[in-house]
Parts: structure tokens; sequence; C-alpha cells
């Protein structure tokens, strides 16, 4: 038997469903229900008028892990189709985060000058605060928290990934 | 709606949910239903205390009425159907759903729900039926509107038979049932996507008909799936092992999909499956997989597992192929469909198999055979469990239709062992989940669906009484169901594995307090027979194939007998027990302790 390939990869993977009731519920329950992980997951309507759903999941593990992942949620009923945007071909990536940072003096400038260098927005202010918005793939926004870090952050909320294909094909 | 509460109109089309849903089952070709009513359902009985189409079964708990359709939709290759009323009666029906569940059994379940105003405001028998059976159901709907009614019994009836099949649940609630709607034919339904794959790639198949060509030592392994695809797949199954002259060996749900009594057949495999097939596995160099699944209870520890073969898997759920070991040929697909492509291949490539490997295979095999694995020894007066089975067997192999059906344990491995099978559908257990008390309300499936065919449960007397309330149903409806018991007054296979693994401390495995089985025949107006000696047996079983009424035969069997060969926990195939004299032998590892 070939041996089982050890070394866990983070793949990003899209899957168009049906938007009714409990098809989230489906997908969250197959990821805990067998014990897989999920970095990060979000679902919003990109289908309106035909009710579907895109739901973007960054997920971690072995290639055998990966493809099981992919089968079973290949086989949910409400689902139409699974995408591996890793293995498919080039895609990007973004997320958007919202981070509040409070000071005063110079940690409050130092924050408003590295939120310059990183293009993130400022949302919201008050005498002691900011709320920033930054847009960019997880790294970047990683990187952005970190430093806000020392200058008094104080809330980060994060979308999660969302990912499209490069090029001019459609799911 | 108080006042102008709106009536079912026959000429307009519109009808109440209750008749749309008997309306829709009916159209679905549903004849039988297995269930219990409670306040969420009365609708729905109402509906169909009106009509004749559709004839109901009542059990005596929801989860004898899920096993019974079981039985019902494995020995006739439909979908079973049952109703059930909410709350308690929907979490009655779990453990049957995930049976069927993991055996790919095709059920349509219905359960009441408490009205649409009061979900959530935790109603009297209210629960979160499409939550608890999301994880156990191929798939649920909760039915809020009646308009949506006919399309959504259609589409559970499509999803339950199609593909890998599996149990589906409809929760609909009590006033979606008595609101007015029109009905929906199914001819007008189609699914958005559902459209599992059926025809396996052409380009797969010819790979594996090559390679299966080239093989010098090879096998047939093949499961339930084979079974799932109909009757034609086991034809075609059997035509493509006698052209090529492999061996094959079968999983515990595929007993029956290849004839027992064909020479190419080497026996069930996995845990407690023959010598022979087991070390034909672990030594072949190409493995042709169908319609299994290389559950734990097959592979033993994987990393030992066939190490040199190169293994083709025919498989139509493709989450089933390399989720525990690594295929080299996946081919997805039906069974039925892929096979028949596979035999015109290997017809069209002219395939000789190398007659002069096969020979030395088939010798080596035979050379495995000559352990005679199964063997045990009757002598005396007390009746060895094996011996019990086999001469049941006997007793019944030439009769037109015997159905068997088992509860879990050590009768369930001898019953595998010692019967043989010829067809399938005849045989119908619960593998997967391994659900004692699964065997007596299957058997009441098997009988309701076949009533002029010899019915047996073979149980154990620990499983018997896990469902044995379904006496009373079998008592109603006049079922001649014949309970097999082994009965060694403990619970076998657990005592078995605490003798293997926990120092012989047999913790809570005795059956204390067991009842007198032929009295409690008695009391439910079915005859009681029992066998003590080796020399009554016979006789015992003629006098129950004579009678023409239910009958639990209570065989008292030798009490610390262990079932074998088997693999024990944490093993590979070629390190079987053949006996209790290799335990001491073979010690099992901490890693095979924690094993189940």
């Amino acid at each position: 038997m070939t041996p089982i390939e050890e070394t866990e990869n983070t793949h990003t993977i899209a899957v168009l469903v049906d938007n009714e009731p409990g098809v989230l519920a489906r997908v969250i329950g197959l990821f805990s229900g067998r014990g897989y992980n999920i970095d990060s997951l979000t679902v919003a309507e990109v289908r309106a008028r035909r009710h579907q759903s895109r739901i973007t999941i960054v997920t971690t593990g072995t290639p055998m892990i990966i493809e099981q992942i992919k089968a079973q949620l290949g086989r949910l009923v409400p689902v139409h189709s699974v995408s591996d945007l890793t293995l498919e071909g080039p895609h990007v990536e973004r997320e958007l985060a919202l981070v509040k940072v409070a000071g005063t003096g110079e940690k409050r400038v130092e924050s408003l000058r590295i939120a310059d260098i990183f293009r993130a927005r400022v949302l919201d202010s008050t005498n002691e605060s900011f709320v920033f918005e930054i847009v960019g793939d997880t790294g970047k926004l990683n990187a952005f928290v970190d430093l806000m870090r020392p200058l008094g952050l104080v809330d980060v909320s994060r979308t999660g990934v969302v990912a499209i294909a490069r090029g001019a094909e459609a799911l | 709606m108080a006042n102008g509460k709106k009536k079912a109109n026959n000429n307009t089309g519109t009808m109440s949910g209750s008749e749309i849903l008997i309306k829709a089952l009916s159209d679905q070709g549903v004849t039988r239903i297995f269930g219990y009513p409670g306040g969420a359902v009365l609708p729905l009985y109402d509906a169909m205390h009106q009509q004749n189409s559709i004839k109901h079964i009542l059990v005596r708990q929801e989860g004898g009425a899920v096993h019974a359709a079981e039985g019902y939709a494995r020995s006739t290759g439909e979908v079973g159907v049952v109703l059930v009323t909410s709350g308690p009666g929907a979490t009655n029906a779990v453990t049957g759903l995930t049976d069927a569940m993991m055996d790919s059994i095709p059920l349509v379940c219905i359960t009441g729900q408490v009205p649409t105003h009061l979900i959530g405001n935790d109603a009297f028998q209210e629960c979160d039926t499409t939550g608890i059976t999301r994880p156990c159901t191929k798939h649920n709907y909760l039915v809020k509107k009646v308009e949506d009614l006919a399309h959504v019994v259609h589409e559970a009836f499509h999803v339950a038979r199609s593909g890998r099949p599996g149990p589906v649940v409809i929760d609909l609630p009590k006033d979606v049932a008595m609101a007015i709607g029109a009905y929906l034919a199914p001819d007008k339904i189609e699914h958005k996507n559902y459209a599992p794959q059926v025809k396996g790639d052409a380009s797969a198949i010819k790979e594996a008909v090559a390679l299966m060509a080239g093989a010098k030592k090879p096998i047939f392994y093949c499961g339930g799936g084979v079974i799932n695809s109909g009757p034609k797949a086991s034809k075609l199954l059997t035509e493509l092992v006698h052209t090529s002259g492999y061996p094959c060996t079968l999983t515990l749900m595929g007993l029956g999909a290849y004839p027992a009594s064909d020479p190419q057949f080497l026996g069930m495999l996995g845990m407690h499956g023959t010598y022979e097939a087991n070390l034909a596995m672990h030594d072949c160099d190409v493995m042709v997989c169908v319609g299994a699944r290389f559950d734990d209870r097959i592979t033993g520890v994987l990393s030992k597992f066939s190490p040199n073969s190169k293994k083709i898997h025919i498989d139509i759920d493709p989450s089933s192929i390399n989720k525990n070991v690594k295929v080299d040929v996946p081919i997805v697909g039906d069974v039925a469909n892929v096979l028949e492509d596979m035999i015109k291949q290997w017809k069209a490539s002219n395939a000789k198999p190398d007659q002069k490997a096969l020979k030395a295979w088939w010798k080596q095999i035979d050379e495995w055979r000559a352990k005679d694995c199964l063997k045990y020894v009757q002598s005396g007066d007390i009746i060895k469990p094996q011996y019990a089975i086999q001469r049941l067997y006997e007793a019944t192999k030439n009769l037109d239709e015997v159905y068997i059906t088992t509860e879990v344990g050590q009768h369930q491995m001898w019953a595998a062992q010692f019967y043989g099978f010829e067809k399938p559908n005849h045989w119908m257990t619960s593998g997967g989940l391994g659900t004692m008390g699964y065997g007596l309300p299957a058997a009441v499936g098997a009988q309701v669906a076949h009533p002029d065919a010899l019915v047996i449960d073979i149980a154990g007397e620990a499983s018997i009484l896990m469902n044995i309330q379904e006496m009373s149903t079998i008592a109603q409806y006049r079922l001649p169901v014949k309970v097999f018991i082994l009965n060694n007054e403990y619970m076998g296979m657990v005592r078995q594995w605490q003798e293997l693994l926990h120092g012989g401390r047999y913790a809570e495995s005795y059956m204390e307090s067991l009842p007198d089985f032929e009295m409690l025949a008695e009391s439910f107006g079915a005859v009681g027979l029992r066998a003590d000696k080796a020399g009554d047996l016979d006789g015992m079983i003629q006098e129950m194939l004579k009678t023409d009424k239910a009958v639990i035969a209570d065989v008292r069997v030798e009490k610390l007998e262990s079932c074998y060969p088997m693999i024990p926990s944490g093993a590979a195939h070629n390190d079987m027990l053949l006996g209790p004299e290799d335990e001491a032998n073979k010690p099992i590892s901490e890693d095979g302790m924690v094993l189940v």
C-alpha cells in the first residue's frame, strides 16, 4: 500500500449551494462530525434569482483528507458544485477586518501612520480611539493586527476569506 | 381561518396536506407503511383510515418501525416507509435511521411536528427533528407550506432510492397536514442538481480490465453495493467472476451477491471472515473492490492491509473512494452499469489471464482452505452454536424462499459463516451500526413483504430482548416469523472480548433473570419450543418449520463458545486467531486494545 502522505496543506474551497434552511448547518455539521478543520468560513447569497449561496471554506488537511472533504461536500443534496480553488489554478483571496485601536498621544498617531501604509481606512474616530477598515489577504491582515497590538488594539472583527478564480470562467 | 375553514375539493384538485401525502405515497408505489400514531400525526392517520391503497402496520415502538421498514426495503429492493409522531416518536426513530444510513438502506420516514407557529417554543412533544436527524439521514426536509408537500415527498423518494441509497426524513407540522393545497404528480418533479453518476468512466474501466487481465493473484472483494444495485448486478458479478476464473469474497453486507455454494467463493472476509478469504486479500496482487467500502471490520490494521496489491474500486459514492485505503483505479458509478461495461471490455479486449499463475494461486488458496478454519467439534449433548446454525441451514436450504434476519453479536457472525446465501436480498443484518434489536422488527418487515415465505430471525438471548415488544406486532398481523435464539446466557461477543482483552472479568455481560422464552412466546400467541440437547435439535427445527404460526425457538447452546476465526483489533489479515489455542501466542497490542 502506498504510504499515506502526512503533510498538511491549507486549501480554499468554494461551494455553491441552494440557499435553503439548514444548508449551512449541514456543511458545518459535516466538518464537526467527521473531525475536519475549519480555518475560516464565509457564506452569502450570490445568485438571488436562483436562490444560490456561495460558501468559501478555508481548511487544512492531508491530501487524502482534503479529497474526502470535497467528496463529502459533493454528496450533500443541496450542493451544486465544489471547487478546490487552491488546486484548480490561480485565484485571488480577500478578507476584510474592522480593527479598533484605543489610545492617545504618540501611539494614536503611530497607529494612524501604519494604517496609512497598509491602506486601511478610518471608519470611526473618537478622541481616544479609531476603527480601521482593512482589506487584503489573510497574511496582510494578520500583519496589521500584530502591529496594532502594542498601539492599543482592543477589538477585531474579521469576515473570513472570500475567494474567486482568476480569468474569465465562472464556477 | 377559524370559521371559514376551507374544505378539500376534489373537483378543483385541492386537498388537505394529509391527503396530498397519502396520494403522493401511493403514486410512489407505496403499499405498506410501518408506524405508530400520536398527536402530531392524527390528521395523517385519519386520512389513511379513509383509503385502501396503503396498509399501515402498527408496531410497538417507533424504533421497531424503522427496522421493519429496513427489512421490507432490503428484502424487496423498494423504499421502506415509516410514519411516526413528533418528539419521542422522532427520537425513537433515530437509531433505525442511523442504521439505514450506515448500511445504505432506502427509507422515507415521515415525522409529525408541532404546528409551525409553535416550532421553537418547546411545545409539548416538540423536538428539533431536522436538527437531530441531519447527520443520520441522507437528506431531510421540514415542510412549512402545503404547496411544497407533494414536491418534497416525490423528491424524498428520488433521493432515498437513487445513487447510494439512504434514509430521508420529512418533518411535517400538523397545521401543514391540515391545510388545503394542490397536488403535483411525480412526473412533474425534477431535481435541480442531485444527479449521482451512474455510468463509469470508460478509460478507467479499460485500465481496470487491463490490470485484472494481467493479474497473477487476483481477488474480487464485493459488498452491499452489489445488492443495492439490484439483482442484475449480482448476475453480472457472477458472470464476470466465472469468466475470469478469479476467487471472490463478500462482506457481511454483501452475502448473497454471489452464490455461497459456488467453488470460486471463499466465504466472508473480515474480522470473523474465513482464513482463505483474508489471506487471499493479504497476498493478492490485484484487488477488485465492488460496492464495498474498506470498513475497519474488513481491513484490520490499515498499515498492513493488502500491502502488495493494485486496487480497483467501483462505488457509486465518490466519498467512499480513497477514504480509508488509497486505490489505484477508482471507478465512480452504479455497480450493475460498470460491471456490464467491464464484461464488454473484458470480451472486447480478448483478455487472457495467465492460467499458470492462476493455477498456482488457486493451489495456494486450496492450501489455506485445507486449514478448515470454521471447524468445530460437536460431541456430547451440549449444542454447539455453529452446529445449530448448520442444522438450520441444512433443514431450510432447499426451501423456495427463505429470508434470514439477525440481531448483533456472536450469533450474527455464526449465521454469516454457516448459513449459505445463493441470492441477493435474502439476508438482512445490521452491519455498519451493529444495532442489537434489529432482527425481530426486520423480520416483521420481511414477512410483511413476503407473506408466504419463511422468515427466520437468528437471534441471541440478549439482542432479542431489545425489541421483544414487536412480538405483539407479529401477533396482531399473524406473521409466522420464526425466532431462532442461540441462548448462551451471555452477551456472547462482549464476553468474548472481555476474555480476550480484560482478563476474563465478565463485567455485566452475564444475562441474569432471562424470561422463560417458551412462556413468553405463548403469552404473545406464538409457539414456544426449546432444545437442550444436540439430539433434540433436528426435531425442534422440524417442529418449528411445520408450525404455521410465529415461533420462538430457545436453543440452549454451549455457554462459553467463542467466535473464530478472528482478526484481533490492531492486527493484520495474515495474523488471524484460528481458535482459543492461538490467543496465548498472539497477545493483543496496546494500540489494538483501544479499538472497537
